[in-house]
């Protein structure tokens, strides 16, 4: 993972970024930088803002304080139209997959690709979602409906559809959470797998240690609002720092 | 905080969360005007809408409306026999449905129907983060969700509303048919001898209204429903009570504006 890493050129930079709801402050002025090529994985107990921070860099939530630049774009200057032209260069990941369950597995992911690109012909949204769905491994299940799938395939069918607009940055929103250990090995290995095929960078939320330690080139460990550690794994898991020390001896246990 | 301070404290709060209810479905409207009127239209998705509100409320329409006009028609004649009138049946049940029972039935049935189903659907797909997805996917839930349910409600419900007066004047035929073997041709004659323009045009106009209020209020509570399942739910009924009254008081709004246009 590492060759492939262009550190000239970043994708995602995040300066003294602040977000309260009411009193509760989640990110207290937090730094960030992913490379291009490059899989970062924000590591943190629940609650601790992950999810804030993802939803933040797709800007489905505005942050109060601080800039977040994607692509050279920064995120929350940009007007409807401008943010809708980013984000067809972002693929989301959900922690629910958040399918539309009223459409079948091939509607899933002809849809945005129908909604985005004018003048398609059929053969050509066969062929790419054809072409998606061999990606992550569920060719057969194309007439099926989301409610027939397993969760791993639920969550390799939202992989799918991310991958459908060939994104240059993958957001994933706790990948392997609530999955069964060899599940979680296997949506880890397909997380590569996006990333080699498509040469994308990835922001992974997770507190999975075994997701982050497989998939990522660099750890941030985000403990209350605030990144404690960023570095590669052995980096963070050696760190003197009391509270990482915890979350890694709780999970370990775990 | 003791209890006349924690009273008053509950009820500017009760105040200012309807008030603010009032602001955020005000700024709804206004944001459905907006964007009704820019492209993309999903014309495909509004069609496909109009399916899903129209023609599978046809049967109930059918069924309530045909009910509805026999039992007008029954419980109207002992009063009018009473004044030896049982000839004026026909007009009577003529000015009753189309000026009030067509629209207002098929509102209050689609309020019910309608109503409920758009704001579980958008409810749940909130709640599920599908409305997200789509904002990520570089859609536009609003115009694809919202525009396109209100402007298929807003079309539809009219000629269910046409519909239902239409099946609601059969069923009333039919009971006079059976007691005074009137012709259909004298019938509808008469039931239309004292209907006017206006008649027409005030029940399609309240029509066309309740649609927008059952569409707009379905999306808005659907839309914004948060607490998972317990909140789905609750938006649903919400959706359903709120649409209820809005239609009884745009009721009386437009039949007193009908009322004033008729005596100038």
């Amino acid at each position: 993972m590492q060759d492939s890493i262009n550190k000239k050129e970043s994708v995602i930079t995040i300066n003294g970024l602040c977000k309260s709801f009411g009193e509760l402050e989640v990110l207290k002025g937090i730094d960030l930088t992913i490379y291009r090529g490059e899989n970062v994985a924000v590591l943190g107990k629940s609650g601790s803002g992950k999810s804030v921070l993802i939803k933040i860099i797709a800007g489905l939530l505005k942050p109060d304080k601080g800039k977040v630049t994607v692509l050279g774009k920064q995120i929350d200057k940009l007007n409807g139209k401008e943010l809708d032209n980013l984000r067809l260069h972002i693929g989301f990941s959900f922690q629910s997959s958040a399918l539309y369950d009223s459409m079948s597995v091939y509607q899933n992911l002809a849809f945005p690709l129908t909604m985005n690109v004018k003048n398609l012909t059929r053969k050509e949204v066969d062929n790419a979602v054809e072409e998606a769905l061999e990606a992550v491994g569920l060719e057969d299940k194309i007439h099926e409906l989301p409610a027939d799938l397993s969760g791993g395939q639920r969550k390799r069918l939202g992989i799918a559809r991310t991958l459908i607009l060939k994104p240059e940055i993958m957001l994933y929103d706790e990948p392997t959470s609530g999955l069964d250990p060899i599940t979680c090995t296997e949506i880890n290995t397909l997380m590569i797998e996006v990333q080699e095929r498509y040469k994308t960078s990835s922001l992974i939320i997770t507190h999975d240690l075994t997701c982050a330690k497989n998939t990522c080139d660099r750890i941030a460990m985000l403990i209350d609002g605030t990144f404690l550690k960023i570095g590669v794994f052995d980096e963070v898991l050696n760190t003197n720092e009391e509270q990482i020390k915890k979350f890694f001896a709780y999970n370990f246990i775990q | 905080m003791n209890t006349v301070d924690r009273k008053k404290y509950l009820f500017s709060k009760g105040i200012d969360s309807y008030l603010e209810g009032v602001h955020k479905g005000y700024q709804f409207t206004i944001r459905f005007f907006k964007q009704a009127f820019t492209l993309p239209f999903h014309w495909r998705e509004i069609v496909n809408q109009c399916f899903e509100i129209g023609l599978k409320s046809l049967s109930l329409i059918t069924l309530t409306g045909f009910i509805v006009g026999v039992v007008f028609t029954k419980q109207s004649r002992p009063s009018l026999e009473s004044f030896g009138a049982v000839s004026w049946l026909p007009s009577l049940m003529g000015i009753a449905i189309v000026r009030a029972l067509g629209p207002l039935v098929t509102a209050l049935i689609c309020a019910g129907k309608v109503g409920s189903s758009i704001s579980a659907e958008l409810g749940s797909m909130k709640v599920t983060e599908q409305i997200d997805a789509m904002e990520v996917s570089a859609i536009n839930p609003f115009k694809y969700l919202v525009v396109t349910r209100v402007i298929a409600t807003t079309i539809s419900i009219p000629i269910l509303a046409l519909y239902c007066s239409f099946i609601a004047l059969i069923g009333s035929y039919y009971n006079v048919h059976i007691l005074e073997a009137t012709s259909l041709e004298i019938f509808y004659k008469n039931a239309f001898s004292n209907i006017s323009f206006l008649d027409i045009f005030t029940s399609l106009t309240k029509s066309i209204v309740y649609g927008f209020t059952i569409g707009i209020i379905g999306c808005y509570k659907g839309y914004f429903a948060t607490q998972g399942t317990r909140g789905v739910g609750k938006a649903t009924n919400q959706a359903v009570i709120l649409a209820i009254f809005l239609i009884f008081f745009e009721e009386v709004v437009i039949v007193q504006i009908a009322n004033w246009i008729r005596y100038f």
